[in-house]
C-alpha cells in the first residue's frame, strides 16, 4: 500500500471521524418538530373537571379561544415523573404571567382523568387541563414523549417546542421574547372561524 | 477498602501497560530480550490486577456497598443474588471494567502461547500493541469511568439493574459471550502490525492468529445469536432483529471477520492479499471499536445505549489514532506487501473467496451507512431521518442471498482449477435439491419470490456441504466396510479446518431457513379476551383461564394463564406475563412454545380487573413456523468453530496436509530487526529459514491454543 | 433451554384475593396499553387491511427505540393506527395518510428514508461499492489469470485431501 492509497484511505476516514464528533453531544431523544413557524393546530377538547378552576364536566375549551394572547401548551400526565418536577415551575410563571397576557393551557395524555384529578388535588391547580383520550391532538402536535411544551405566539403560530421538564428560567426568557414581539392586527390573526 | 483497591488496581495496571509497551518495543528494537520478558511479565501481572479490581466490585455489590459510584448506580438490596452479580456488566462503567478484563486475559494468554513458538520481533510488537489498547481502557478506567467513586454521603438503597436485564437467563450469557468475541478482535488485530512493524509478512502472523480468530468470532457469533433469542423471549413483538444501531455494531465486525476467515486461505495457499488481509483484520478491529463507541456515546439512540457524556470523545480519539498509525505501518511497508498474484482459472474456489469478500464487504458498508446516515444528514441538511428495519431488509436481502448461493458453490468447486465434467458430477445433487424445493414451494402455494429463491439456494448449498461429507464418508464406508457414523466421524477428524467451517456452512444455512419462514408466515392477531373466553388461531385453541399477581422482591408480576391445545391434543398452560420494576415501565415476558415446525408465542399486553367484573386480558397471538431452527442454527455454528479450532493431534498428517502455497508464493524479503539484524544478513536469512522449519510441523500439530 | 410450554412458571401462586386487590391498585397506576384502546372499530375491506398494515410497518412509533408502529404495543402506536384505518376507510390514499404524519413528525417517522436528494446516497453509494467491487474482482481475476502463464497441469479435482 503506497502513501498515496494510504493518505487516500484518510481523506475517506478523516470526514466519517469529523461526523462522529460533531454529532457528539446530540441528544438523540430530541426530534426537532415540523410545527415551528406554522400555525398551531386546532382543537376543541373536554376540559378536566375542577373545582378550583370552576370547570364542570362537559365544558370545552378551543384553542382559538386564546388567539390574540400568548400559550403555553404543556402535554403530560400523571405517571410521568419529569411533569412532576415541572409542575411548580408552570404554576408560578402562569400566575405571574396572567396578567401580561400568557395563557397555560395543559393537555392531558394517555392517562386516566380520575389519576389527573388526584394529582393535580396533591400538586395544584393554577390553570386548567383538557382531556385527550385517543391522543389525536398529540399526534397532531407530533408530540413522541412527556413532558412536550409548545409556546404559541399571539398569532396562532407555534414559536417553539421544548423537551423534557422546564424551568422557571427558561420561561421566562421565551415568554418575555414572545410578548416583546408587536401585538398582531386583527386581520394577520389565524385561527377558527 | 475495597474502593481503594479496585481502583489502585487499575492504576498500577495502567502504568505497567504503559511500561510494557515501552519496554517491549525498546527491548527489541535494542536487542534487550529482558526488556521484552519484563514486558511479558507485565501482561500476566495485569491480568492479576484485572482480575483483583473485578473480585473487588462483585464483592461491592454483592455486599451492597452503596459508598461506591457503581453499586450505587446498580445495586438494590431487592436484587436477588444472581443478577447482583450479572450486574457487573449491566452498565457503562462497570461494562469496560469487564472488557478490561477479558482483555487483559486474552492479552497474558496470547503472550504466554506465542512467546517462544515465534522468535524475532512479531511478538513483542504485538505485546507492545495489546498492551496499549489495554492502556487506553484502564485510561477509562481511571477518569470518564471510573466505577470506583465515592459516594458521600452514602446512600441506604440504589435502583437496581436496569430491569431488561433482569427477566432472562439469557442476559447472563449474552454480554460475557458478546466480550469474549468483541475484544477477541485485538488479538489479530495485534499480531497484523506486530507483523508489519517486525517486518514479518509472511503466513506467521496468521498461523499464530487465525484460530484467536476463530475464538473470537465464534464467540461473536454466539453472541449474536443469543441477542436475538434474548429479544425474542423478552422485547414481546415475536422479533428478533431490529437492525438498532447496537445490534450492527456487533455484526459489522462479525461480517469483516467472516471475511478474512475466508480470505486467509487465499494467501495461504497463492499468497496473495496480503494487503487485504492486513486491511480486514484492522478494519474489524476498528469495528468493534467503533461499536463500542456508538453504544456509549449516546448520539444514537438505541435499545442499548448506555450513558452519555466525554467518554465519546476518547473512543473517537482511540480511533483517529488507531486508524492513522495503522495506515502508516501498512504503507510503510508497502514496498514488502506487494506479490504478483496468480491463479489458475476463473472457476476455482479462490475466485468464490474474492466474490465472498467482496459480498461480505459491501454488506458491512451498507449497515455502516445505514447506521450513521441519520448523523450525516443531520450534519449537512439539518433534517432529521430514521433508517430502520424496512431499509436494511430491503438492501441486504440481495446480498444475503447471493451469500447463501456462493455457500453451496464454494465447497464444491475445488482450488486451482475446475474439471468441468467433475463439476458437472458434483452439483448434480445440489442443483437437484434447488429445483425440487422451488417447485415444491411453488406447488405448496408460495408465491413470494424472494422466499422462494431463499429457500432453494439454502437446498441447494445444505446438499452441497452435506454431500461434502457423506461423499468421503460412502466411500471409506465401501473401502472399509466401516459404520457410516464412524465414517463421518473419521472424515472430519481428518481435516478438522475444513469441515469445521462446512459445519458452520450447515448452522447458518438453517438459520437462514429459519428466517426466511418465520418472517415470511407469521401470523398474528391481537384479541382481548373475557375470563373463560377461547380464541380459535391457526389450529390452536387459546382460552383464557386466569388472571394473577405475585410480589418479589425486586418486582411486581402480573400474569395470565392461557390453556392451549391443538385439535384432540391435550393442553397445556402458557404464562405470558408482566414484570413491573418498581416506577419504570412494565418489562413484558411473553410464553414462548417452542416446536421443530412452528413456535406459538403470546405476549400479555392489557389486562383488566375491577372488582366484581369479569377479568378480561388483552394478548397478541403469533405464530411463527421454523423458528426454533435459528437457534439451532446459531448452536452449530458455534459447533463448527469449536470443531474447527480442535487441535490436530496427529502432526505428519497435519504437515502432509499443509497446502502447498508455501512453497509457491514468491519469496518475500524479510526485513531483519532486531538480533536477527545483529547476526548479520546472510545469517539473518539462515536464521528465518529455520525458522520456517521450525514452525512448520509444531505450528500444525501442537496448535497455538490448547 | 427451549421452553417447550409455560410449564416451569406453574410454580408460581395462585393468586389469592388480597393480591388482586393489589392488581386492582396497580390499575390505577397505568396498565400499559388502554384495554379499550386495542379493538380497531373500523372495518376496511382486504386491500386497505393490507394497505394498513404496509403503512404501519413504514412509520416509526416515536415512543419507541426504532420499532414501526405494526409491531409496537405501545398505545400512541395503536392510536396511529386506528387514525391509518380510519383514514383509508375515509377515502385517502396510503400516499395521503404517510404524508399526514410526515406533516406532523417531520421525515423522522418514516422507517425507510424518502428516496430524494441528500438521501439517494444511503440507497445508491452501496450498489455503487458492490458494482465497483465487482468490476476490480472482474479485472483482477483476468489478470491473475492471464499471467498463471505456464501453471497448466489440472489440479486434482477431487478436494478432499487439498
Amino acid at each position: 500500500m503506497k502513501w498515496s492509497r494510504a493518505a487516500l484511505a484518510m481523506v475517506i476516514a478523516v470526514p466519517v471521524i469529523a461526523l462522529l464528533v460533531r454529532s457528539m453531544g446530540n441528544d438523540p431523544r430530541i426530534i426537532r418538530s415540523t410545527l415551528v413557524g406554522r400555525d398551531a393546530p386546532p382543537f376543541e377538547l373536554a376540559v378536566l373537571e375542577s373545582e378550583v378552576l370552576q370547570m364542570q364536566e362537559g365544558d370545552t375549551i378551543r384553542l382559538s379561544d386564546y388567539l390574540g394572547e400568548v400559550v403555553v401548551l404543556n402535554f403530560w400526565a400523571s405517571w410521568c415523573g419529569p411533569c412532576r418536577i415541572e409542575h411548580p415551575a408552570l404554576t408560578a410563571v402562569a400566575d405571574a404571567y396572567r396578567a401580561r397576557g400568557v395563557r397555560f393551557l395543559g393537555v392531558l395524555y394517555q392517562d386516566q382523568p380520575e389519576s389527573a384529578r388526584r394529582w393535580l388535588d396533591q400538586l395544584g391547580e393554577v390553570y386548567p387541563t383538557v382531556l385527550d383520550p385517543a391522543s389525536r391532538v398529540a399526534i397532531e402536535y407530533g408530540v413522541a414523549g412527556i413532558p412536550e411544551t409548545y409556546f404559541i405566539a399571539r398569532d396562532g403560530r407555534v414559536a417553539h417546542k421544548y423537551f423534557g421538564p422546564l424551568s422557571v428560567d427558561t420561561l421566562v426568557t421565551h415568554l418575555d421574547a414572545l410578548l416583546a414581539e408587536p401585538a398582531p392586527a386583527a386581520e394577520s390573526m389565524v385561527g377558527n372561524p | 477498602m475495597t474502593r481503594e483497591l479496585g481502583y489502585a488496581a487499575i492504576a498500577v495496571a495502567f502504568t505497567l501497560a504503559l511500561y510494557g509497551l515501552v519496554a517491549a518495543v525498546a527491548g527489541v528494537r535494542r536487542g534487550r530480550g529482558d526488556l521484552v520478558r519484563s514486558a511479558e511479565l507485565a501482561t500476566y501481572f495485569n491480568f492479576g490486577l484485572l482480575t483483583v479490581a473485578n473480585l473487588a466490585m462483585i464483592h461491592a455489590l454483592v455486599a451492597r456497598d452503596f459508598s461506591i459510584s457503581y453499586v450505587a448506580q446498580v445495586g438494590s438490596h431487592a436484587t436477588p443474588l444472581l443478577i447482583t452479580v450479572i450486574s457487573l456488566w449491566s452498565a457503562l462503567e462497570g461494562s469496560i471494567l469487564f472488557w478490561g478484563w477479558v482483555l487483559a486475559g486474552y492479552t497474558a494468554l496470547a503472550v504466554y502461547l506465542n512467546r517462544v513458538r515465534i522468535s524475532g520481533s512479531l511478538v513483542p510488537y504485538a505485546t507492545a500493541v495489546m498492551l496499549g489498547v489495554g492502556a487506553f481502557f484502564y485510561l477509562l478506567l481511571l477518569l470518564p469511568a471510573n466505577p470506583f467513586q465515592l459516594v458521600w454521603p452514602t446512600p441506604a438503597d440504589g435502583p437496581g439493574p436496569n430491569p431488561l436485564l433482569q427477566n432472562h437467563w439469557l442476559m447472563a450469557v449474552h454480554p460475557p459471550l458478546l466480550y469474549l468475541g468483541y475484544v477477541g478482535m485485538t488479538v489479530p488485530f495485534a499480531f497484523a502490525i506486530g507483523a508489519l512493524l517486525s517486518g514479518r509478512l509472511d503466513e506467521t502472523w496468521i498461523r499464530a492468529t487465525r484460530r484467536w480468530t476463530v475464538v473470537a468470532w465464534g464467540f461473536l457469533s454466539l453472541a449474536i445469536m443469543a441477542g436475538m433469542w434474548w429479544s425474542y423471549e423478552v422485547l414481546g413483538w415475536g422479533g428478533y432483529w431490529a437492525w438498532d444501531p447496537v445490534e450492527n455494531a456487533s455484526f459489522m465486525p462479525w461480517l469483516t471477520a467472516t471475511a478474512f476467515l475466508h480470505s486467509i486461505m487465499v494467501q495461504e495457499r497463492r499468497g496473495m492479499l496480503k494487503v487485504w488481509n492486513l486491511s480486514l483484520v484492522i478494519a474489524t478491529f476498528l469495528l468493534t471499536i467503533l461499536g463500542t463507541f456508538l453504544t456509549r456515546s449516546g448520539i444514537i439512540s438505541s435499545v442499548h445505549a448506555f450513558t452519555q457524556g466525554t467518554i465519546g470523545y476518547y473512543f473517537l480519539g482511540f480511533i483517529a489514532v488507531v486508524l492513522a498509525f495503522s495506515l502508516a505501518v501498512l504503507a510503510g511497508r508497502s514496498a514488502e506487501l506487494r506479490a504478483a498474484g496468480h491463479l489458475d482459472a476463473a472457476a476455482s474456489r479462490e475466485t468464490v473467496f474474492l466474490v465472498n469478500n467482496l459480498l461480505l464487504t459491501a454488506f458491512t458498508f451498507t449497515v455502516l451507512l445505514g447506521t450513521l446516515f441519520p448523523l450525516l444528514a443531520d450534519a449537512v441538511q439539518g433534517v432529521q431521518v430514521s433508517v430502520g428495519a424496512p431499509f436494511f431488509n430491503r438492501m441486504t436481502v440481495p446480498i444475503m442471498m447471493a451469500l447463501i448461493f456462493l455457500m453451496g458453490v464454494g465447497p464444491v468447486l475445488p482450488w486451482r482449477r475446475a474439471d468441468p465434467d467433475e463439476l458437472k458430477r458434483r452439483f448434480i445433487v445440489p442443483a437437484a435439491a434447488f429445483m425440487a424445493v422451488v417447485a415444491g414451494s411453488l406447488i405448496f402455494g408460495l408465491r413470494q419470490p424472494y422466499t422462494i429463491v431463499a429457500f432453494g439456494f439454502a437446498a441447494f448449498a445444505l446438499a452441497a456441504n452435506i454431500g461434502e461429507f457423506v461423499a468421503p464418508a460412502l466411500k471409506r464406508v465401501r473401502a472399509h466396510g466401516e459404520f457410516i457414523l464412524l465414517a463421518l466421524l473419521r472424515v472430519v477428524n481428518a481435516n478438522r479446518r475444513r469441515y469445521g467451517g462446512y459445519v458452520a456452512h450447515i448452522g447458518v444455512l438453517l438459520m437462514a431457513a429459519g428466517i426466511a419462514a418465520s418472517s415470511t408466515f407469521k401470523i398474528e392477531r391481537n384479541v382481548t379476551l373475557r375470563q373463560g373466553e377461547v380464541l380459535e388461531f391457526k389450529g390452536y385453541r387459546l382460552r383464557f383461564d386466569e388472571l394473577w399477581g405475585r410480589e418479589e422482591p425486586q418486582r411486581f408480576v402480573i400474569g395470565a394463564d392461557i390453556a392451549i391445545s391443538r385439535e384432540g391434543g391435550s393442553e397445556s398452560i402458557l404464562q405470558p406475563r408482566l414484570n413491573l420494576y418498581g416506577a419504570n415501565q412494565p418489562i413484558t415476558t411473553p410464553a414462548v412454545r417452542s416446536r421443530p415446525h412452528e413456535d406459538v408465542y403470546v405476549t400479555l399486553m392489557a389486562w383488566s380487573a375491577e372488582e366484581g367484573a369479569t377479568p378480561t386480558v388483552t394478548i397478541r397471538a403469533i405464530v411463527e413456523p421454523l423458528l426454533v431452527w435459528i437457534w439451532i442454527g446459531g448452536l452449530i455454528v458455534g459447533l463448527g468453530a469449536l470443531i474447527s479450532l480442535w487441535p490436530d493431534r496427529r502432526r505428519r498428517r497435519g504437515a502432509a496436509q499443509r497446502p502447498a502455497g508455501i512453497a509457491d508464493a514468491e519469496p518475500v524479503p524479510v526485513v531483519v530487526t532486531g538480533e536477527l539484524a545483529a547476526a548479520g544478513a546472510s545469517a539473518g536469512q539462515v536464521a528465518v529459514a529455520r525458522e520456517r522449519t521450525r514452525l512448520g510441523p509444531e505450528s500444525a500439530g501442537k496448535g497455538i491454543l490448547p | 433451554m427451549i421452553r417447550a410450554s409455560g410449564r416451569w412458571l406453574r410454580r408460581s401462586p395462585r393468586s389469592a384475593p388480597g393480591a388482586l386487590a393489589i392488581l386492582a391498585a396497580l390499575l390505577m397506576i397505568a396498565s400499559p396499553v388502554n384495554a379499550q384502546a386495542q379493538a380497531p372499530e373500523v372495518v376496511l375491506d382486504s386491500v386497505q387491511e393490507e394497505q394498513a398494515r404496509a403503512l404501519a410497518s413504514e412509520l416509526r412509533c416515536p415512543v419507541c427505540q426504532g420499532m414501526s408502529i405494526e409491531d409496537s404495543p405501545t398505545e400512541l402506536a395503536v392510536q396511529m393506527k386506528n387514525i391509518i384505518r380510519e383514514q383509508l376507510a375515509a377515502g385517502r390514499s396510503p400516499d395521503e395518510v404517510r404524508q399526514y404524519f410526515v406533516d406532523r413528525y417531520g421525515q423522522w417517522v418514516l422507517l425507510k428514508p424518502e428516496a430524494s436528494g441528500f438521501n439517494l446516497i444511503v440507497y445508491v453509494l452501496p450498489w455503487a461499492v458492490l458494482l465497483g467491487g465487482g468490476a476490480v474482482i472482474v479485472v483482477g481475476v483476468r489478470r491473475w489469470t492471464r499471467s498463471a502463464g505456464g501453471d497448466d497441469q489440472p489440479a486434482a479435482s477431487t478436494p478432499s485431501g487439498q
